[in-house]
């Protein structure tokens, strides 16, 4: 980026941004209970799609960031802070922190797309089509399961998987970070509603446990 | 619910997959050759099968790829999962017959 008054100017313009779930963030506050679960929003991470085959050398150019393209459903690779998760045979997304993002000074989604060159693929910014949201305790399972019929067992659903399902009823991508703690994906326009849908979800946590 | 087995993710719930059809109807060789009934029939007539009926499906919130499936359509029994542009694989079973023939309304006939 040699053109430091543009890069100046944008993250100007980034302090006016608000994330799609910014609204319930005194909710997300009041209704995380500590030693139990907790809900936050990790906004604006940089996203990028990627569609290629795997086994080509435009695969592997872009694998290069996250120690290779992710092989089977579930599968995360992943280089410090940016992973890539499986979405499909040749579909992966990307994902790194706020950062990583060329508008910040980063070098996220442009040197994929120059990694791609004139080969057969696509590389999309995605950053605004998905929110993130962090789910984390120890009973962020039991939370989840209320709405996601995967089996999340730790015995099944290990940290570092990622799987896109439904929960709550709407589509998102899960993410298991830690192995109490989960990135839950929404697109934009989803994310009031999963954070509210959570929400109500955890609030039997808050109470003490009838005998 | 169905639990469908993804050749690429595994047994999910019927609600992440997306139904599209009979499988195997070609495309014509021809279109500007059929006539309006011939074109119509390709459009819009379907089979109705009772017993083992192959049809695609797509992991419209999962991997988003297409399959196809051999599904008994009276006992919901999935027989075959396989990749789009294979051929129908033959089935051995076939839908048990039905003794007393019940409308869906359970009126006996």
């Amino acid at each position: 980026m040699a053109d430091t008054a543009a890069l100046e100017n944008s993250k100007k313009i980034q302090t006016l941004r608000t994330s799609p779930a910014s609204l319930l963030w005194a909710a997300f506050e009041a209704g995380s209970v500590a030693g139990a679960v907790e809900l936050r929003e990790v906004p604006f991470l940089t996203m990028a799609g990627i569609r290629v085959d795997p086994g080509g050398d435009a695969g592997k150019r872009l694998g290069k960031r996250t120690g290779g393209l992710p092989a089977a459903s579930g599968e995360v690779r992943s280089i410090g802070d940016t992973a890539a998760l499986w979405l499909g045979p040749a579909e992966f997304l990307l994902v790194a922190p706020a950062e990583s993002h060329d508008s910040l000074g980063g070098e996220i989604p442009r040197a994929l797309t120059d990694a791609l060159g004139d080969a057969e693929g696509q590389v999309v910014d995605l950053s605004a089509n998905r929110t993130t949201l962090e789910l984390s305790g120890p009973r962020a399972r039991a939370v989840l399961e209320k709405g996601c019929a995967l089996d999340l067992h730790p015995r099944v659903f290990t940290a570092g998987t990622a799987l896109s399902t439904e929960i709550g009823g709407i589509p998102a991508i899960l993410w298991k970070t830690a192995e109490e703690t989960y990135r839950i994906f929404p697109r934009a326009s989803f994310a009031e509603f999963l954070g509210r849908w959570l929400l109500d979800a955890m609030r039997e946590f808050a109470s003490t446990e009838v005998p | 619910m169905l639990l469908i087995p993804c050749p690429n993710c595994g047994p999910r719930d019927e609600t992440e997959f997306h139904y599209g059809g009979q499988a195997h109807v070609p495309y014509p060789e021809n279109p500007a050759d059929l006539t309006d009934r011939e074109w119509a029939e390709y459009l819009f007539y379907r089979d109705n099968t009772k017993g083992a009926f192959a049809e695609r499906w797509q992991h419209s919130t999962g991997c988003r790829q297409w399959f196809n499936m051999l599904r008994d359509t009276v006992t919901y029994d999935i027989q075959a999962v396989y990749p789009m542009g294979q051929l129908r694989p033959a089935t051995g079973t076939t839908a048990p017959t039905v003794t007393s023939p019940v409308s869906p309304e359970g009126a006996v006939k």
